[in-house]
């Protein structure tokens, strides 16, 4: 994992101690709330429906024991006792009170953690793959370059009043796990001829505009990586709206020209990039790669799991992935209780998920935009143990990538920009498909649940998706099909009329009738939907 | 019947105008009639509230009821957390807001 130097400690120390003082501004009268709102922000800290909520920057999802457990003592001691996972692979307090944020941020500190980049029109914190570094299938460990980035983006003087928010996720694998082409750039790194570079995409983004970001260049060598984007951002902040929010982000602007206009551009801006000579040195990317090397696993391994408990087994099947060393697994933890909330722990299952990554897998763990946990590197030979504690502490449900494994964003329950309430909805979904049988036999489905159109609960990338709306004072949820945030990307058709929060549920059972009756073998939902089309799905939901 | 909600300013909680100062309940909750925007902005000066805002709301058998679902989620609290709003005691609670 990468540790902070000296400049980033100080960079982080400083800040808080900036922050202190503006909060106590505020708390005197020295400073307007409109004064001051711009400058929470830029520290993550959002005034939502019942409290302040504290938005901290989980860089590219990756977490030493130490800061997990950080995590979970801020829960117990400032907050309600819990903490909920977003799908930006970060960490929200729902109630904060203002004159604690600036400990709070003190004790993030003191982990190398902080809530800068979780807010404002600035480059926000960079997502990646959850399993970087540990998948067989990556041509190289994504995290090097989106820690480099993150260094580069950090309070960039050009950058941090953008024309919007501006997100990118790094990937090096063909499946994407990250929704890459989802992002305002995403990067997928890539062998030509032996060397790394990456292929950059531009303009994706889901909110009330969603598309799939096209590729913009097929190939940027590693060391050009920087100073590419730089070319990319540069444009974006010429030429993005700054008169219109709903028209300001990159894939507006790229639409707006075309792909090829705003290619174009950008390497007519790269060109000037490169006579400037701003690559960043070959030697700082060596130092931070070098934070990322394996790890020193063990060797001889058995490869065997007793799989005699039924429980155990069945959760083996379901949650634990193939690693790229012999005898270890990447084992992926549920944060989807049946009766749970999509994404939240409570402080003690924080705490006991810090304990078994700095007991079983090498003190690293991982967030995913999918709103779970994972222990990348764990000896298959410990995978009995750690299912027993997660039992224990209602962490192991066997549900990933399964109709329950519900994206769910908070939704009216807690956001002050929600028309309708996700969570009550993703709970009841969950329980009428309950049947650990029946998910099998559904197999892989995403569903993905927002309360607004800013679509956090990435409604437009779910195989089902479903969005909130108000209409007139009353919560009415749209259903659409055939989302994708995978390598397949695509952007999911609305049915049509929608349905009352019972409603959707029923809609949704049809939906799933028709695909068990139409699929043939080895279709999952999503290649179903792609062959016979929205036509079946909706002539049994409308009737 | 018109009232004000905003929240603490130092704690964040959702707060409710009740003539004389402010209220967790919304059940204490006073008409203000025309005055809601003056006394938000005094309130709002005297720092005792961020973000306050005049809402509609109807007086029923049940005690006062904001029009807007919206409204009345932040007088109860997350639905899907009992525990943690209004009406601990009540597994029905949530039925209030719809």
């Amino acid at each position: 994992m990468y540790r902070y130097d000296s400049y980033d400690q100080s960079i982080v120390d400083a800040r808080v101690e900036e922050f202190r003082d503006q909060v106590q501004r505020r708390l005197t009268g020295a400073l307007t709330e409109d004064q001051f709102k711009p400058l929470r922000l830029m520290n993550g800290l959002y005034l939502q429906l019942h409290a302040y909520m504290l938005r901290v920057a989980i860089p590219y999802g990756t977490l030493s024991g130490k800061q997990m457990r950080k995590l979970g003592e801020i829960a117990a001691k400032y907050d309600k006792g819990y903490g909920h996972f977003t799908t930006r692979q970060n960490l929200q307090y729902n109630w904060i009170k203002l004159a604690d944020a600036p400990d709070i941020l003190a004790e993030l500190a003191t982990v190398e953690m902080h809530a800068i980049q979780t807010s404002g029109n600035c480059i926000r914190n960079i997502s990646s793959d959850q399993y970087a570094g540990v998948s067989a299938d990556e041509v190289a460990d994504p995290r090097p370059w989106a820690e480099l980035l993150r260094q580069w983006s950090s309070f960039h003087p050009e950058f941090t009043y953008l024309p919007r928010k501006f997100k990118i996720a790094v990937i090096a694998s063909d499946d994407d796990r990250a929704a890459m082409r989802l992002h305002d750039i995403g990067l997928k790194l890539v062998s030509k001829d032996g060397v790394i570079g990456a292929e950059v995409y531009a303009g994706g983004g889901m909110g009330r505009t969603p598309m799939v970001a096209p590729l913009i260049r097929d190939f940027v060598a590693e060391e050009e990586i920087v100073s590419y984007l730089e070319a990319c951002l540069r444009v974006y902040n010429r030429y993005g709206r700054r008169d219109n929010k709903y028209k300001a982000r990159i894939k507006i602007l790229v639409h707006e020209i075309g792909v090829e206009e705003y290619k174009r551009q950008v390497e007519e801006e790269f060109a000037h990039m490169r006579e400037l000579g701003l690559n960043p040195p070959t030697e700082e990317l060596d130092r931070i790669r070098a934070f990322f090397a394996n790890p020193a696993y063990e060797t001889g391994l058995s490869e065997d799991v007793d799989r005699t408990d039924p429980a155990f087994a069945l959760w083996v099947d379901r949650q634990v992935t193939a690693h790229k060393a012999p005898g270890y697994a990447i084992v992926n933890i549920s944060l989807k209780p049946l009766t749970g909330i999509p994404g939240d722990a409570s402080a003690e299952q924080i705490e006991l998920v810090a304990s078994l990554a700095e007991q079983y897998s090498l003190d690293e763990l991982r967030v995913t935009h999918a709103q779970n946990l994972v222990l990348p590197h764990v000896r298959k030979a410990d995978l009995y143990a750690i299912w027993q504690k997660l039992e224990e502490a209602g962490l192991a449900e066997a549900n990933l990538d399964l109709i329950t494994d519900i994206i769910a964003c908070p939704g009216l329950d807690y956001c002050a920009l929600a028309n309708a309430r996700s969570i009550p909805l993703a709970q009841k979904i969950a329980q009428r498909f309950a049947d650990a049988e029946r998910q099998a036999e559904l197999g892989e489905l995403k569903l993905k649940i927002s309360g607004c159109i800013n679509a956090c609960g990435h409604h437009h990338a779910g195989h089902i998706g479903i969005l909130g709306v108000d209409r007139k004072g009353v919560e009415n949820f749209q259903l659409l099909l055939g989302g994708s945030g995978a390598q397949d990307a695509s952007l999911g058709q609305i049915t049509g009329p929608g349905f009352s929060e019972d409603g959707v549920v029923d809609a949704i059972e049809k939906v799933t009738d028709i695909y068990l009756a139409e699929r043939t073998d080895g279709e999952r939902f999503l290649d179903t939907y792609r062959r016979i089309g929205m036509k079946p799905f909706k002539e049994a939901i409308y009737g | 019947m018109k009232i004000l909600t905003g929240n603490d300013l130092v704690s964040g909680d959702v707060i409710w105008w009740a003539g004389d100062g402010w209220s967790r309940q919304v059940g204490d909750s006073a008409d203000v009639g025309d005055h809601g925007d003056d006394l938000a902005r005094t309130e709002e000066a005297a720092l005792r509230v961020v973000g306050a805002y005049v809402i509609d709301a109807t007086l029923t058998d049940d005690g006062i009821r904001p029009a807007h679902i919206k409204d009345r989620i932040r007088a109860l609290g997350p639905t899907v957390r009992p525990d943690l709003n209004l009406k601990p005691n009540d597994a029905d609670a949530g039925n209030w807001v719809i």
